[in-house]
């Protein structure tokens, strides 16, 4: 890999003035370059090919897997085979599409009801929503309100605390402020409402921008993790993903005991635990080059820097 | 709150234009804002959601802060509970486990500093002598990868490296060493496992912006230099360095603003495997009292000034960032 990576760190499009690296520079930065890929994308690798390792294969190597022989699907077929993981992974995905949609109505409304300059009250608004940046109650009110209103143990609690991003609304406004100006404004003189506008023109234009947000709060949602352990810490039926996967984390040297001392389900335990860390990481890996792809769009450079 | 109120209805009158002007023209004897506030309507509308949502789960929680001045109990509500004063605060600051916890905050946020700092700028300075664009955007989409992944995932991740039944101690093992060393649950160690966490998971992402910073040197001043016989170390030192301390001293401020409450889900996480000695920070002491062990009074004491102190930490960190002349979280 190193070498590849040299010939094509030689051949690039280097300006005419600046000088030619000498070689051992050139090594040094493609070993650099080896090492930090390998620091990031080995982990993940082990654990994928782990998850698709025969009980042989992961006696053999003590543990992780690193050499593949012996693959198996077998962890997978118990995971989605209508135990705790399958139905996790419904409720996960359900809580995501149903939170992303709603904070999206949510956003998009807001965003677009303080875009306009000169409207009437959208500064002492935005001041209004701008205050919960800087400030909260913190965990125990928010709990005690969640609780009175019933939230405990109920999946709304998952979504309607944490639904609006005041951020988010911000760089939505931003973009709104600056979308098809002349274009709404004729609308308006012909009599179009904000409601139809939004609907028409604000939103067919600014579809990056709704995406890449929609996207953002999806991501969010599927790796929400404290929200479950304070609305919902023992009611395991009712489960997401990252909490299945917390109580394996925490529990880990109990599953491995139990696994050494001779206890043997259908697919072995280290491969089934791995099974769920790779369908965890899995919905991020599909949607992480459509969000890779908005980085250096501006949209979020601007977005990181605040 | 009030005079960016006021300031909202005042400098409406010039963007508005000709619209609003001929509509008060015809109508004549009615309050201007009445006109404006049946114009905007709709616009108004279009927020409420928002601002109930905000309202409920933002300011509600403020307003029940008061219970940090209560001996909050469940059945009697913020209403009837009985009132204590400052007895939650006395307790709390000379509660050793509190005084630990802030200890904590303050050290891992510094090592964490100190250590993450630099390494999203010499990743940017890395990435940003790679000549090869395929190479780049390849790379950069690897290392800002681990950024959309839970805090869960990434201490599983390391845990099943590094970890009592891990990659790196089945090697160990099985390369004839007894008893390896395990980085996940010794406490001494806690800071750095901490920090490398943060690394793996941000360091990629928190690049991004010194890239752009990076892009927008000219190159002009790097061919310049090169044409004078500045070699590539000497431009570095002379043009990048300098080029990027804007966007760091920002970066840098704007992360003081953040120390208190940093790496909460983080600590959570490792609680248990680590210990409060090492893993307990001002966050997670105001959970555990608070929700855990349902002493909800003192939690919220422990998070008022939590909340307090984060406050006044941000608007500084801000104030200072303005007084570089940078534009900070909002702008001056």
């Amino acid at each position: 890999m190193t070498t590849t990576m040299h010939r094509l760190l030689a051949t690039a499009e280097r300006p005419a003035w600046a000088e030619r690296p000498r070689a051992s520079t050139q090594g040094a930065k493609s070993g650099g370059i080896a090492v930090i890929l390998a620091l990031i994308l080995l982990p993940l690798y082990m654990i994928v090919l782990t998850s698709l390792s025969t009980q042989a294969a992961i006696n053999a190597a003590g543990g992780m897997v690193i050499w593949p022989h012996g693959l198996s699907l077998g962890a997978y077929r118990d995971v989605v085979s209508g135990g705790v993981v399958s139905r996790a992974l419904l409720i996960s995905l359900g809580v995501t599409a149903v939170g992303t949609a709603f904070s999206m109505f949510v956003t998009i409304l807001a965003a677009y009801g303080m875009s306009r300059a000169g409207s009437f009250g959208h500064r002492t608004i935005l001041w209004i929503m701008m205050t919960t940046m800087f400030f909260n109650g913190g965990i125990i009110p928010l709990f005690l309100v969640v609780s009175a209103l019933g939230g405990y143990d109920q999946y709304w609690a998952l979504i309607a605390p944490s639904a609006v991003s005041v951020f988010n609304i911000i760089v939505m406004r931003a973009f709104f402020a600056n979308t098809a100006k002349d274009l709404i404004e004729s609308a308006r003189i012909d009599g179009a409402s904000d409601w139809r506008i939004l609907w028409r023109i604000v939103l067919p234009t600014s579809k990056a921008v709704t995406a890449v947000i929609a996207l953002f709060y999806a991501v969010g949602y599927w790796n929400s993790w404290f929200n479950i352990m304070l609305f919902m810490p023992s009611d395991s039926a009712k489960w997401p993903l990252q909490m299945v996967l917390y109580d394996y984390l925490t529990q880990n040297s109990e599953m491995v005991n139990s696994a050494a001392s001779g206890f043997q389900s259908a697919a072995p335990t280290l491969a089934l635990q791995m099974a769920v860390v790779t369908i965890t990481i899995i919905p991020v890996l599909l949607v992480y080059p459509l969000v890779q792809k908005h980085f250096t769009k501006g949209v979020l450079l601007g977005a990181i820097k605040g | 709150m009030t005079r960016a109120a006021a300031t909202g209805v005042a400098g409406t009158a010039t963007p508005v234009g000709t619209l609003a002007v001929g509509a008060i023209g015809v109508a004549g004897t009615r309050p201007r804002w009445r006109v404006r506030l049946r114009r905007d309507r709709a616009l108004l509308v279009m927020c409420v959601p928002a601002l109930v949502l905000l309202g409920v789960f933002g300011y509600a929680p403020m307003l029940g802060l008061v219970m940090a001045f209560q001996d909050y109990d469940l059945y009697d509500g913020i209403l009837h509970s009985p009132w204590v004063g400052l007895a939650n605060f006395q307790q709390l600051f000379t509660d050793p486990g509190f005084l630990h916890a802030f200890w904590n905050t303050l050290m891992l946020f510094s090592v964490q500093l100190v250590l993450f700092f630099p390494v999203p700028i010499a990743l940017a300075i890395l990435l940003d002598s790679l000549m090869s664009r395929r190479i780049r955007t390849f790379v950069q989409a690897v290392v800002t990868l681990p950024h959309f992944f839970s805090f869960v995932l990434v201490v599983t991740i390391f845990n099943q490296v590094f970890g009592g039944a891990g990659a790196l101690d089945t090697f160990l093992r099985s390369h004839g060493v007894t008893s390896p060393f395990d980085f996940m649950t010794d406490p001494g160690t806690f800071k750095f496992l901490v920090t490398s966490q943060l690394i793996w998971k941000e360091a990629g992402w928190s690049m991004i912006v010194y890239l752009a910073a990076l892009a927008a040197i000219s190159s002009e001043l790097h061919e310049a230099a090169a044409v004078d016989g500045a070699g590539y170390w000497r431009r570095l030192v002379h043009i990048t360095l300098p080029g990027l301390k804007g966007i760091t001293v920002l970066l840098l401020i704007l992360n003081l603003g953040y120390a208190l409450t940093f790496g909460f889900e983080q600590m959570l996480i490792q609680l248990t495997a680590v210990g409060p000695g090492a893993a307990q920070v001002i966050t997670t002491f105001s959970f555990e009292n608070g929700i855990v062990a349902g002493n909800y009074s003192y939690g919220a004491a422990a998070g008022l000034f939590l909340g307090a102190t984060s406050v006044i930490l941000i608007l500084g960190a801000n104030k200072v960032a303005h007084l570089f002349g940078e534009d900070g979280l909002y702008r001056k």
